[in-house]
């Protein structure tokens, strides 16, 4: 008894609270922002309604049924076992909702799976663990890691969660897109399957390596939206976010504008003092190299090696660039670095007292030439 | 309405076939009350070990950031988790009680392949600890889900060829297990025995068994080729040589669907077995009740794709997976209907099992509701693989399978040891476990649908509280379980101390040919069929 109770408070605050998703104890689903995500909320509170209302029916029945006809209170039993009229009822009634509840259905997956006519396209690639955007149409391409400040909070043991603005759910890179616009998405991934979800937009779309997912969207307001990663695909699975800012179009050819001529900048390789070095050294460990080396160094015994004292991260500097720029079988190739952000990555992981490495040394941007390691790259 | 038959009671002073003595008693037993005994106990014990990675978990969600374990090895406790409970649980318990219950139900003297019947058993117990073995691994145990979902448990370590291999061993215990009771339940009723008139246990059985002959054999294929893109170049599953991972996830969930079946149609048996006795009727919709079984495991067949909607299917696909998943939704119907009228104007008294069984009415409904829900498409775009997911299996799992083998257990324990257990523990044990299951999962539909992804270690501060209110409802579910251990244990020691009559609970025996039995019930029954078959339950 105590048991409907509870779950007819838990539905009527549900049904009450609509607007409290953001509050600490958020209830019901997002309304989102998007006239999609307004379809699937409105289908959601359909349905939700349709079984609050078969519940109450069925579980009235059934505790009216516990109250009065027990044998505490002399209740005789009644021997009938089967009636063809009723059981005949309540197979046909609840395939007539279900067919009620198919149209509205229908109509909503023939909405999300037209991408026919859109304006822009952003190919979105799930890697581990973060987000690659590349914008199909005018070549502006970034990735999107977990925000320094998350990173350190939830990897520190002195990390505190409760003093990070969206902990966890905000990015270094953020993807931008104009509102007003039909947004083609195409989805792929490099390594394990992600999936990608902001739930202002309604949908979440799997990234499958190898093959190609597409999905929509129309943002009306401008906004900031966040989501996550919410295929399983790994130790930081729960580590990659997604973030969404919707700018009005002078907002956005603005961003655009930028964006370009910042991707189109040479490396500035001019020196850097040691304290710049050490400072953007951490800031590139922290989106590439934590996860496996952790913030420590440590590694994962038997699974990802230390750098902590390691003799390839303190030896000769030659070898261990193209170390870094190769990969191996088990390292992903860092090509990627810019000459710059290797040069700070060296100096850093040489020195930083944090992972117990101290060389003494200084890399500069201009004394990075590419040297490749051909030999045994899997020894280590 | 029924007759018991005296042929059993000679059996009293008949020592020639008793049991082995000693510990080789339980290693080479034949007998199905052994074989089902020692189900019933590693199913108990696997239940704990499950249940401690659940605490895991849930210590390490208590409260946002990362307190207690590596974000690997939480990946590994969700994995292990699943399986554990799975197929070290809930399925070995099902076998348990067919082990015990089916001959006796039917009247057969033991099952129809008792050396086979020991092999899977042991076949189970080795599956499990390689299984577990693979948490001492370097590299850890498989960290990809209990889905096994490929890339990324490619990537698992020295465990991989080992999670593998159990995933066979299991695979055959099941199936040997399955063609057991298919053969029992077909060959070796009592001539009265007609199928329509078999409990609605064994008739549940018999189809879950024709479930698992047909989807064990797919996923010992499925995981066969992840070991060959493994370690043997192949492609199944890797697109650059032409494989495709969504592949796998058809395949999987081609088992996986009338997987998640085989741990609910037999607690459907039991319900329809335990509810009749307490509310002194028959029950409502006997054969009503076999068609929609029936109906439900067909269709679970042709529903599996329900598990992938976000992956990337076309339009018609995802229209038929939609329409054919709430076609469930009717024969679930149709049962809680019963049920319910099988209460209706009955006389109805609250015993433990019936309590179990009451909840489990209630709450696997609730279940079913949000199953219904996610069933449509295009809503479930944001449900999938959210927290709303894991409290919709989890009510259909925890109060509904489990509540079920609890209420099992209450329900049979007298029969098995001849001892009552302890009526006001057994109370205070199920309204602890049904307050705390709800305040454990309840909340998690919240955090679903405000957009919490499951499987994370770590979360979003406005997912903080539902987590610390489900984490505290957790742990009290954890402790509320060791009250049930302790009634085992105290029931199979003497219990109330009560002499328990052959019927046990009023009027048992006009429902199931077990209660005609003495209790406890002689290490032999049924040598010879009995002639007269109780009729209430039909």
């Amino acid at each position: 008894m105590k048991k409907t109770k509870q779950l007819f408070a838990g539905l009527t605050l549900l049904a009450s609270s609509q607007q409290g998703a953001q509050a600490d104890y958020p209830l019901n689903l997002m309304e989102g922002i998007t006239k999609v995500s307004n379809h699937i909320y409105d289908l959601h509170m359909l349905i939700l309604w349709i079984c609050v209302f078969i519940g109450i029916a069925v579980f009235g029945t059934m505790f009216y049924s516990i109250f009065h006809h027990r044998k505490s209170k002399g209740h005789k039993a009644a021997q009938f076992h089967e009636n063809t009229t009723v059981e005949i009822i309540w197979t046909i009634i609840p395939t007539l909702i279900l067919v009620a509840m198919a149209i509205p259905a229908t109509k909503a997956v023939i909405e999300l799976d037209d991408v026919q006519d859109s304006e822009m396209s952003i190919k979105v690639t799930g890697k581990q663990w973060y987000w690659d955007y590349q914008y199909l149409d005018n070549g502006i391409k970034f990735e999107s890691h977990l925000d320094e400040a998350s990173e350190k909070a939830h990897r520190l043991a002195n990390g505190n969660p409760h003093s990070v603005p969206h902990y966890l759910l905000n990015v270094d890179n953020p993807l931008v897109v104009p509102v007003n616009k039909k947004i083609r998405f195409v989805f792929t991934a490099a390594d394990v399957i992600h999936s990608w979800w902001v739930p202002d937009l309604g949908w979440k779309k799997d990234a499958n390596p190898g093959f190609i997912n597409e999905a929509w969207t129309f943002v009306p307001k401008a906004g900031t939206y966040r989501g996550q990663c919410t295929e399983l695909c790994g130790r930081d699975h729960g580590f990659m976010p997604i973030v969404v800012i919707a700018m009005e179009q002078p907002d956005y050819d603005a961003w655009v504008k930028k964006t370009l001529a910042k991707q189109q900048e040479k490396v500035d390789l001019s020196d850097l003092t040691r304290e710049d070095l050490m400072s953007k050294g951490a800031s590139v460990y922290l989106k590439n190299c934590v996860s496996c080396h952790q913030i420590n160094g440590s590694g994962i015994t038997g699974t990802y090696p230390a750098l902590t004292a390691s003799p390839r991260v303190i030896g000769p500097i030659d070898p261990l660039i193209g170390f870094i720029q190769a990969g191996t079988s088990r390292m992903p190739a860092f090509s990627k670095l810019k000459d710059d952000e290797l040069a700070a990555l060296l100096t850093y992981i040489r020195n930083a007292p944090e992972l117990g490495n101290s060389v003494g040394d200084e890399i500069q941007p201009k004394t990075i030439t590419p040297v490749y390691d051909d030999e045994d790259d899997d020894k280590k | 309405m029924s007759a018991v038959v005296a042929e059993h009671d000679h059996h009293h002073d008949d020592h020639d076939h008793g049991p082995a003595k000693g510990i080789l008693r339980w290693i080479i037993t034949t007998n199905h009350k052994d074989i089902g005994t020692l189900y019933l106990l590693f199913a108990l014990a696997m239940f704990f070990v499950g249940g401690s990675m659940a605490m895991i978990i849930r210590a390490e969600l208590f409260e946002p950031g990362m307190q207690f374990v590596d974000p690997q090895f939480f990946n590994s406790m969700t994995t292990m988790h699943a399986l554990v409970m799975v197929f070290g649980a809930v399925m070995p318990a099902f076998v348990g009680l067919a082990n015990w219950m089916i001959p006796m139900m039917i009247g057969a003297p033991d099952m129809a392949l008792p050396r086979m019947n020991n092999m899977s058993f042991w076949l189970l117990v080795a599956g499990v600890l390689m299984l577990a073995s693979t948490l001492f691994m370097e590299g850890g145990a498989p960290a990809g889900g209990w889905t096994l979902y490929p890339p990324l448990v490619l990537q698992t370590g020295k465990a991989f060829p080992f999670a593998v291999f159990s995933v066979h061993l299991l695979g055959i215990s099941s199936i040997m297990g399955a063609i057991n009771i298919i053969a029992t339940i077909l060959n070796m009723r009592a001539p009265a025995m007609t199928l329509m008139k078999m409990p609605l246990f064994v008739w549940t059985w018999l189809i879950t068994g024709f479930l698992l002959i047909a989807i064990m054999p797919v996923f010992a294929g499925a995981v066969t080729m992840l070991l060959t893109d493994k370690f043997f170049h192949t492609s199944f599953f890797d697109a650059a040589g032409g494989g495709d991972p969504v592949l796998y996830q058809h395949i999987f969930w081609f088992f996986g669907h009338p997987e998640v079946y085989v741990m609910i149609l037999p607690t459907f048996g039991v319900a329809s077995t335990i509810i009749p006795v307490f509310a002194r009727k028959p029950l409502f919709g006997y054969s009503s009740m076999v068609y929609a079984t029936a109906s439900i495991a067909f269709l679970s067949f042709i529903v599996w794709a329900h598990h992938m909607f976000t992956v990337g299917m076309p339009l018609a696909g995802e229209l038929y997976f939609m329409y054919a998943t709430m076609l469930i939704a009717i024969p679930t119907g149709v049962k809680v209907f019963n049920w319910t009228a099988t209460m209706w104007k009955g006389s109805m008294t609250f015993e433990t099992p019936m309590l179990f069984s009451i909840a489990f009415v209630v709450l696997f409904t609730l279940g079913g509701f949000t199953g219904l829900m996610m069933s449509i498409a295009p809503v479930d775009f944001q449900y999938h693989d959210t927290y709303f997911i894991v409290a919709h299996f989890h009510y259909t799992l925890v109060p509904a399978s489990i509540f079920i083998l609890m209420a099992a257990g209450y329900y049979w324990l007298p029969k098995w040891t001849g001892h009552m257990y302890n009526e006001k523990i057994g109370q205070l044990h199920f309204w602890l476990s049904t307050i705390s299951v709800n305040i454990l999962f309840f909340p998690q539909h919240f955090l679903g649908l405000a957009g919490m992804p499951r499987r994370i270690p770590d979360y979003a501060i406005q997912f903080a509280d539902w987590n610390m209110i489900s984490s505290i409802g957790g742990f009290i579910f954890g402790a509320s379980q060791l009250l049930f251990l302790y009634i085992v244990v105290d029931t199979i020691r003497g219990g109330t101390g009560e002499k328990v009559t052959d019927e046990v609970w009023e009027d048992a025996h006009k429902h199931g040919l077990e209660w005609t039995l003495p209790s406890p019930v002689p290490y032999h029954t049924f040598t010879t069929p009995p002639t007269v078959i109780p009729t209430e339950h039909i």
